[in-house]
């Protein structure tokens, strides 16, 4: 379970396609609240895909990725496989979530 | 977070540490700098060679440049890297994604844009860096609520 | 072409048709024949579901970019979260099914309310079935009612939308009115009713932005807007829209809103749900 990540893993053909949907405010650092105060940089830097301890995909991210943002990719692999996403962030937060390859 | 989520994010990164695997140096001056032609020195293998293989699907006019979905396949062998640069955005790069071996070449994700701008593709294959770009259109709209 | 009811009320403003003495006389059926008259003749080839896609159905470059969105689309975190609100008993140990039955109601909303001599809306029945049940109530802006409306929006989906006017309440008949009144008067700076940018200008561009036609507008709430970056419910845009054309905005689930979406789903009636959805 994951409170900031939703993900869907799907195998055809000995390739798995994994969608993403993250919450994740995505502050680009330029935008200024009602009382003119800038509103600091907060987003992602960096998404990682592994199977078991094998690295399949990275995503390093910046400000330009939107608000709540969404990530697909593939790889090859099989159903069954558990697949773990993890994000960081410039705040030094991170969240993690596993699925089984459907 | 409740304490068994984050005991499950901790095992997680244990996992990877172990496995000899820390989050990554992020490339600050790639995404930090303000100019395409930056953005492209620091990511590219000499100066990139344009590719039709890459083939960027994008909607021809954003209906929200805070929101727009692109996605990214290369026919080419060997992609290890592909890259998201909008031109006209005050920061240009939007991402770089690595890929395995085990990766096909296929992206896709949703990025902001200022405005109307080429958006170019960075692909690293086999060593060398192709280019393709694909103007997407932005509107500003009056109405909002 | 024959000149439509709605065509003589867009003419000029409301003040007009009272001076006529054509306010004091509401037909909900009929007003619903020539509405839904309107549109059809105005939209000829639009197969009638696709109503319920606003703009999407009417501007091809937008319903690309929807397209794309809809591959995962954002409003799934606001519907788990929903489904979680659901499930979880209240104190004293009753659910929301013990209000509602079931979460795929929504297209019962808004109802007239018999007892209370007013309209309830979805939100309300959610607040009063919380009250009932010695739980306090959720604010209506924003927030967790929201994540409910998501996930009954999307168990309601498909449904066929059917609200009542009552003929044998006179009550309801006046709080039908009062929603078309409001539908049709001119507020604010620029002096907009909403029927000038939803029906005559419906389908067309006003400063970049496609108008969505009033038929099929309340299908899909509560939506995750891009613009907001957040899911969010009708009562929210019926006070943006007023405030875009520089009328002071009402209170979300205040008599007016709620007599308004009355008149608006209404118009709809025959129409199927489809939220939560994804909008710009």
């Amino acid at each position: 379970m994951s409170d900031s990540m939703r993900v869907r893993a799907k195998e055809k053909d000995g390739v798995v396609t994994v969608k993403s949907l993250i919450t994740h405010p995505m502050e680009t650092g330029l935008r200024k609240d009602g009382d003119g105060n800038v509103i600091p940089a907060h987003f992602i830097k960096e998404v990682v895909a592994t199977v078991g301890d094998r690295t399949v995909f990275t995503a390093n991210w910046g400000t330009g990725v939107a608000k709540n943002p969404y990530l697909s990719f593939k790889y090859k692999g099989a159903k069954g496989d558990t697949l773990q996403l993890s994000w960081a962030d410039n705040n030094g937060h991170t969240d993690s979530i596993e699925v089984t390859v459907k | 977070m409740n304490r068994r989520h984050f005991m499950e994010a901790g095992a997680v990164l244990a996992a990877w540490l172990a496995a000899g695997r820390a989050w990554a140096a992020w490339p600050q001056g790639a995404f930090e700098a303000e100019e395409p032609a930056s953005v492209v020195s620091q990511l590219a293998s000499g100066k990139p060679e344009h590719s039709d293989a890459i083939h960027i699907k994008a909607p021809e006019i954003a209906e929200n440049g805070a929101v727009v979905p692109i996605s990214v396949s290369a026919d080419l062998e060997q992609v290890s890297k592909i890259s998201i640069v909008v031109d006209k955005n005050p920061l240009p790069l939007t991402s770089i994604y690595e890929l395995t071996a085990d990766a096909v070449p296929y992206v896709a994700t949703r990025v902001k844009m200022l405005k109307t701008s080429d958006v170019l593709v960075l692909v690293e294959a086999g060593g060398k860096t192709y280019a393709n770009k694909r103007e997407v259109k932005v509107t500003i709209g009056g109405c909002g609520g | 072409m024959k000149p439509h009811r709605f065509a003589v009320l867009l003419a000029g403003s409301l003040v007009a048709v009272a001076a006529a003495g054509v306010a004091a006389e509401v037909d909900p059926k009929a007003d619903l024949e020539a509405f839904q008259s309107f549109f059809k003749n105005k939209f000829p080839s639009l197969p009638w579901e696709e109503y319920a896609n606003g703009s999407y159905a009417l501007d091809p470059a937008w319903r690309a970019n929807w397209e794309l969105i809809e591959e995962f689309p954002p409003y799934e975190v606001a519907v788990a979260k929903g489904e979680e609100m659901w499930e979880v008993p209240f104190a004293n140990g009753t659910t929301y099914a013990d209000c509602f039955g079931e979460p795929g109601v929504q297209h019962h909303y808004p109802r007239w309310d018999k007892e209370q001599g007013q309209v309830v809306t979805l939100a309300l029945a959610i607040n009063q079935c919380r009250e009932a049940h010695g739980e306090k109530p959720l604010k209506y802006k924003k927030g967790a009612i929201v994540d409910l409306l998501a996930y009954m929006a999307y168990e309601s989906r498909g449904n066929t939308i059917d609200v009542k006017v009552p003929e044998d309440d006179p009550r309801a008949l006046e709080a039908y009115k009062k929603g078309r009144d409001f539908y049709y008067t001119r507020r604010g700076q620029l002096n907009f009713a909403c029927a000038h940018c939803h029906m005559g200008m419906a389908g067309r561009k006003l400063r970049t932005e496609s108008m969505s036609p009033a038929l099929g507008q309340t299908t899909g709430w509560p939506v995750y807007r891009s613009k907001w970056g957040a899911i969010g419910t009708l009562h929210r845009r019926y006070s943006g829209c007023n405030k875009q054309v520089r009328a002071k905005p009402f209170k979300a689930q205040g008599e007016e809103y709620r007599n308004l979406e009355y008149f608006h789903t209404y118009l709809s009636n025959g129409l199927p749900l489809n939220g939560p959805a994804a909008r710009k």
